[in-house]
């Protein structure tokens, strides 16, 4: 791939956040493309989940800019940075558990809707339309995600691997152009985690967009990132194509130590 | 027939408390506080309202819209003021500071409109009310019941089917996803309060109507009953609030006609606790497991 010609859907660069007088991530410099499926790596406590909370603004940067399709995020706050285009799921699910499959994926919709409160209380033809509609897409994104029997299920009654699916619905109700991934395939078997990488893959193809995810599985990452991005104490340690960073000196000590 | 009559006048009763409960349950499910100004919010309204019609002679439909109005904006000013700035403080915090929001309310009342207690209008809802044999009820009192179930009715269906809804709905059980969604949390807890303090403004013409005498310190007990009504049903649950409500104020006006006048407050916060001991959660309260 030509990744020269083509622009970038994310650009870090110089990134950099102290907490009090701890750098936890520093000069940080990577982009992900679209349609690409990037991997972000490195040993525990090397920043990766700190990555994330700022590529959605959860954590405002001490340093560097954040480029979205070439808009920088810098004034952004979590609410915006989601309407931008960046949604996520996390290493321990975060789903609304006491609320029902299809809601959860209808919360993600939530700036989609096009009536006001107003609408909803006289429950007007545009209320009445815009929740119709939602539903068929909320369903049809179940589809996808092969969770369509348990649209009315309370989330928190399905099984892990389902909730890890669900967690990834949700996410795509939001209309991402960038959606990160922060350990899907943690907790599952190994079947689970096969399942998950079709999935992830369908995931891109379907509505393509691109994807940057972390995780601890190297055979899931080898497997589907075209690109990966290593941490190590918070610095940029490597980047390559999954070759090149199976075969990358520095990426092996810092994995299998000296 | 006595017992009936008893019965449907507690029903009334606890309608007015349901309604109030609904305020201080919906709030604290999307905040996580509990709004002990919750009960001056009604007692101001009761003014509004008093003074709207005693005052300035207006008809009762509009000085009950403006105290609905006065109320919403209260509550949301009162939130963005006293409450937001605590948002990552600890619970205790706020809890004192909503203690404090309380008696400035009803000290800032008794600066504004004095000690001495004022009469509530009664002309707001028709005097009297149908005969089924030997049994009366007031017109009030089927009001009160009916404006209960509507309110009831309209909020479940609010917060069950419609976008704002389901954004509340997130809100109260995960802030940070929620606001990952693109749902502004601030909004929705903003939004909260508007309709909580709007329903105690609605709660304070039927109380007024009912016991006609107003003071700056009326909300205070009135607002402990709705708490507990609230705590009773479980809280943070819109049916929870409506069922405790209603049962507390069955309870009471029970005991007060059968046990005793002076008891029936021991009677009813004792039901809390046996309530509270069997089921610590409320009676439609979900269980909260500790994360371990």
């Amino acid at each position: 791939m030509a990744e020269e010609n083509r622009k970038p859907i994310l650009e870090v660069q110089d990134l950099g956040i102290d907490f009090g007088g701890l750098t936890a991530v520093n000069n940080l410099n990577m982009k992900v493309y679209p349609e690409q499926i990037d991997g972000l790596i490195g040993p525990n406590g090397a920043g990766k989940t700190t990555v994330f909370n700022m590529l959605t603004k959860v954590y405002q940067p001490t340093r560097g800019k954040i480029f979205l399709e070439g808009k920088d995020l810098e004034k952004l706050n979590p609410v915006e940075a989601s309407q931008a285009g960046i949604a996520r799921t996390f290493q321990n699910i975060r789903l609304f558990y006491n609320m029902s499959v299809i809601d959860n994926v209808k919360t993600g919709m939530h700036n989609h809707f096009h009536y006001n409160n107003f609408d909803a209380i006289f429950r007007t033809g545009r209320f009445r339309r815009e929740e119709k509609r939602a539903d068929q897409d909320a369903r049809e994104l179940l589809e996808i995600f092969h969770l369509s029997e348990y649209a009315d299920l309370t989330a928190g009654n399905l099984p892990y691997g389902q909730q890890r699916r669900l967690e990834i619905a949700r996410a795509m109700a939001t209309q991402p152009k960038l959606l990160l991934l922060d350990e899907p395939a943690a907790g599952m078997n190994p079947q689970e985690t096969e399942e998950l990488m079709a999935m992830i893959r369908e995931v891109r193809d379907h509505f393509k967009i691109a994807i940057l995810l972390i995780e601890h599985d190297m055979q899931l990452v080898m497997q589907i990132c075209e690109h990966i991005t290593v941490l190590n104490y918070g610095m940029l340690l490597a980047e390559g194509t999954p070759q090149e960073i199976q075969s990358n000196p520095d990426v092996i000590k810092a994995y299998i130590g000296d | 027939m006595q017992f009936l009559s008893y019965l449907i006048s507690g029903l009334g009763l606890g309608s007015v408390y349901a309604i109030m409960a609904l305020g201080y349950s919906m709030v604290y499910g999307i905040a996580k506080m509990l709004n002990f100004a919750h009960g001056d919010i009604i007692m101001v309204g009761a003014y509004v309202a008093f003074f709207a019609i005693s005052g300035a002679g207006m008809p009762p439909a509009v000085a009950i819209l403006l105290s609905v109005l006065v109320c919403t904006v209260l509550g949301v000013v009162i939130e963005r003021l006293a409450y937001k700035p605590l948002r990552e403080a600890s619970s205790l915090a706020v809890l004192i500071t909503a203690i404090g929001v309380s008696h400035f309310l009803e000290n800032g009342a008794l600066i504004l409109w004095g000690a001495d207690s004022k009469f509530f209008p009664s002309n707001i809802f028709p005097q009297g009310g149908p005969t089924i044999g030997s049994l009366t009820i007031s017109w009030l009192t089927i009001i009160t019941i009916a404006v209960c179930c509507v309110i009831m009715i309209l909020l479940m269906l609010f917060v069950g089917r419609t976008n704002t809804g389901r954004a509340m709905r997130a809100c109260s059980e995960d802030k940070g996803a929620a606001t990952l969604m693109g749902i502004n949390v601030n909004a929705i807890i903003s939004l909260t309060f508007a309709i909580g303090s709007g329903l105690a403004a609605i709660a304070a013409v039927l109380l007024g109507s009912t016991y006609p005498s107003i003071s700056p310190t009326l909300g205070a007990m009135p607002g402990i009953k709705a708490f507990t009504a609230a705590v009773l049903g479980g809280i943070g649950s819109i049916p929870g609030a409506f069922l405790g409500g209603l049962l507390l104020g069955v309870i009471e006006n029970l005991s007060k006609a059968y046990i005793s006048q002076q008891l029936s407050d021991a009677i009813v916060f004792g039901v809390l606790v046996v309530i509270l001991l069997i089921k610590p959660a409320g009676l439609l309260g979900r269980k909260v497991s500790e994360k371990v």
